[in-house]
């Protein structure tokens, strides 16, 4: 039975990785871009709403009628005046930008927020828990995590495969020059492309900040999770992602019950058997997005 | 007159033969600071000289073979700890322990190339970023080298370097003169070999050089052993000035690739004379603002991002295009005699 929640626990962790993930791999599909900021944009997103939470004095879950347009808002700019001026055929630009933000941002935090640990309180949300049959108990907290990490990944494959934008999205995705052609202004799609996508980081951020402590160097670990569930998952699959943060949760959960110390280790591990023995994910999808 | 014009190839030019004389004055100058020069200049060039190193082999993988690494502080730490290793628990002397480093950095690259080369582009740079935190997290687990906090060179063998402590930090200065000065050797070497003309190709384009039979893996996959051979060398090198590793200091990406993404970026990629820029660059930025804490990093990130974007040549190439000097020339030049001149020229 220990053996069963710690799986559960592992489960529902993968929702958080689900959600950490989702925004790298759209941008990924849409622009090709891989963003190495991104775990530090999911603290940024973190810290927005610990600033937020206390100049408002709003509850935590609140806080992302706030944190998610400021969000985005920050996405668009960033992608219109900054990240589509590295886009090419040359790899080497939009990798050494993006990681150079991500230490500018990384240190910009310090200096505001200071290394202090820091963690959101969601009135008693944190700590609650459900009785399952059998004895069990989840935490409801990373339940709720764990359905909007399924809410949000149907909303955006709805997104992409029944509205106009989802549709511009996967033209650009499939060929850019030809949706150039069609009259479609990629730059304005990129940014747009890049506000969904930290609309999702704000709410990943948000969650994580409710669950575990936080700092401002906590971003490129997030960033690794994330980018092992995509890769676990298969590119170009969102469902796949999901299953990858499960599989990635799991290993760590079960790694944890071993030795506190493999946790972590467990995960990578995993990650690499399956680099290695099925190096394009679990669940490829043969098309693009 | 008839079949082909009398030729020869030149591979140096004017400047990078006056150049070399100036180096070589430069480097007799080296040598000889710790006859005339304080403990803190020592320590000071030093620094200077594993960071010029680590620059090379960084640009080496990514500015010639597209190799993007974000984690070669995994064969940093690696070296380190195998210095540690080999002298505390074999009983080797520690220089001989550090090309030994080098060597086992080299042999574990074999495997990591492995799974990361699955990866291609951007997802091999995260690839190798998480293989370094592997490499972290189990050296972490180590407990016979202090797990997760780290362990000292014990005294018997810091005195085995040599008797007394200004005679050791002169050998280390001498060690850390000769790594840069090996790594720089190393890199020439490596560019100015028939390797050498396979990796300018790839980098100016993958699939033209393909194309004319240059084994793109292959190449890769040599160049990605040989950083590891020289990362974990210079990893050797810093860990026995410092005589105290732990993973976070070993595998930290900050220090060891983040700085070092800096100065290539600064200095110029692609060429070997850009990290000499960078280093210069770096250290001076330092000296300037450290007083400054966290402004310093974002200050640096803000200048490599704007040269990445404005600037992607970096500062040598700015200037190399623009008086067309090459230090260290690793190109071939064509050059006719005088009566044999190709129809058309002048």
């Amino acid at each position: 039975m220990e053996w069963v929640s710690t799986i559960i626990q592992g489960v529902l962790l993968g929702g958080l990785y689900a959600l950490f993930a989702t925004g790298l791999s759209l941008i990924f599909g849409v622009m090709r871009l891989v963003n190495i900021a991104h775990g530090d944009l999911i603290v940024l997103a973190a810290f927005v709403s610990l600033a937020v939470v206390s100049g408002l004095g709003l509850d935590p879950l609140m806080s992302l009628v706030i944190v998610i347009p400021v969000m985005a808002a920050f996405g668009y700019i960033l992608q219109r005046g900054l990240l589509n001026y590295t886009l090419g055929n040359n790899i080497l630009p939009p990798l050494l930008v993006t990681f150079g933000l991500s230490i500018i941002l990384e240190n910009v935090l310090l200096e505001i927020f200071s290394a202090d640990s820091q963690r959101l309180l969601a009135g008693g949300l944190e700590t609650a828990s459900l009785a399952l049959p059998g004895g069990l108990a989840v935490g409801t907290f990373p339940v709720m995590i764990f359905v909007s990490a399924v809410a949000v990944i149907a909303c955006l494959q709805f997104m992409l495969y029944r509205t106009a934008l989802g549709r511009v999205f996967r033209a650009t995705s499939d060929d850019q020059q030809t949706a150039q052609l069609m009259g479609i202004d990629n730059r304005h799609v990129f940014a747009l492309a890049m506000a969904v996508a930290l609309a999702i980081v704000a709410v990943a951020g948000v969650f994580m900040a409710i669950r575990t402590n936080f700092d401002p160097s906590v971003g490129p670990a997030r960033l690794i999770y994330a980018f092992e569930a995509v890769i676990i998952g298969g590119l170009g699959n969102p469902w796949g992602t999901l299953a990858g943060g499960v599989i990635l949760g799991v290993s760590q959960a079960i790694g944890a019950k071993i030795n506190p110390g493999w946790q972590i280790l467990a995960g990578h591990i995993v990650f690499l058997v399956v680099l290695v023995v099925r190096p394009r994910g679990l669940f490829e999808k043969v098309q693009d997005l | 007159m008839n079949g082909h014009p009398a030729f020869s190839v030149e591979r140096s030019t004017r400047t990078s033969r006056i150049g070399s004389v100036i180096g070589a004055v430069l480097l007799l100058v080296l040598i000889s600071v710790p006859f005339w020069g304080g403990r803190a200049e020592m320590r000071f060039i030093v620094e200077v000289c594993y960071y010029l190193a680590l620059a090379q082999m960084w640009n080496l993988l990514a500015g010639y073979a597209g190799l993007v690494s974000v984690g070669q502080q995994a064969f940093v730490g690696f070296g380190g700890y195998m210095l540690f290793v080999l002298s505390i628990f074999l009983g080797l002397n520690p220089l001989l322990a550090l090309v030994l480093a080098g060597v086992l950095s080299a042999a574990v690259a074999v495997p990591t190339a492995l799974v990361v080369f699955r990866l291609r582009g951007a997802y091999f740079a995260i690839g190798t970023w998480v293989m370094a935190e592997v490499y972290r997290l189990l050296f972490a687990q180590v407990s016979a080298l202090g797990g997760g906090s780290g362990k000292s060179l014990p005294v018997a063998i810091v005195k085995s370097i040599a008797a007394s402590r200004s005679l050791r930090e002169m050998t280390v200065y001498w060690v850390g003169l000769a790594v840069a000065v090996a790594a720089v050797g190393l890199v020439y070497a490596v560019l100015r070999s028939r390797h050498g003309l396979a990796l300018t190709a790839i980098r100016d384009s993958e699939r033209a050089s393909e194309s004319v039979g240059v084994e793109n893996f292959k190449t890769k996959l040599w160049v990605y052993i040989v950083a590891a051979f020289g990362t974990g060398m210079v990893g050797a090198l810093i860990f026995l000035e410092k005589l105290r590793i732990s993973p976070d200091a070993g595998f930290n990406l900050l220090d060891w690739t983040a700085n070092v993404i800096f100065i290539v970026v600064i200095g110029g990629i692609g060429t070997i004379e850009g990290p000499f820029i960078g280093v210069l660059v770096f250290f001076l930025l330092r000296e300037l603002f450290a007083d400054l804490g966290s402004w310093y990093l974002i200050l640096l990130g803000a200048v490599a991002v704007v040269i990445m974007l404005k600037a992607p040549q970096g500062i040598w190439g700015l200037i190399a295009e623009r008086y067309n000097i090459h230090l260290f020339p690793v190109h071939r030049r064509l050059l006719l005699s005088k009566d044999d001149k190709i129809p058309g020229e002048d």
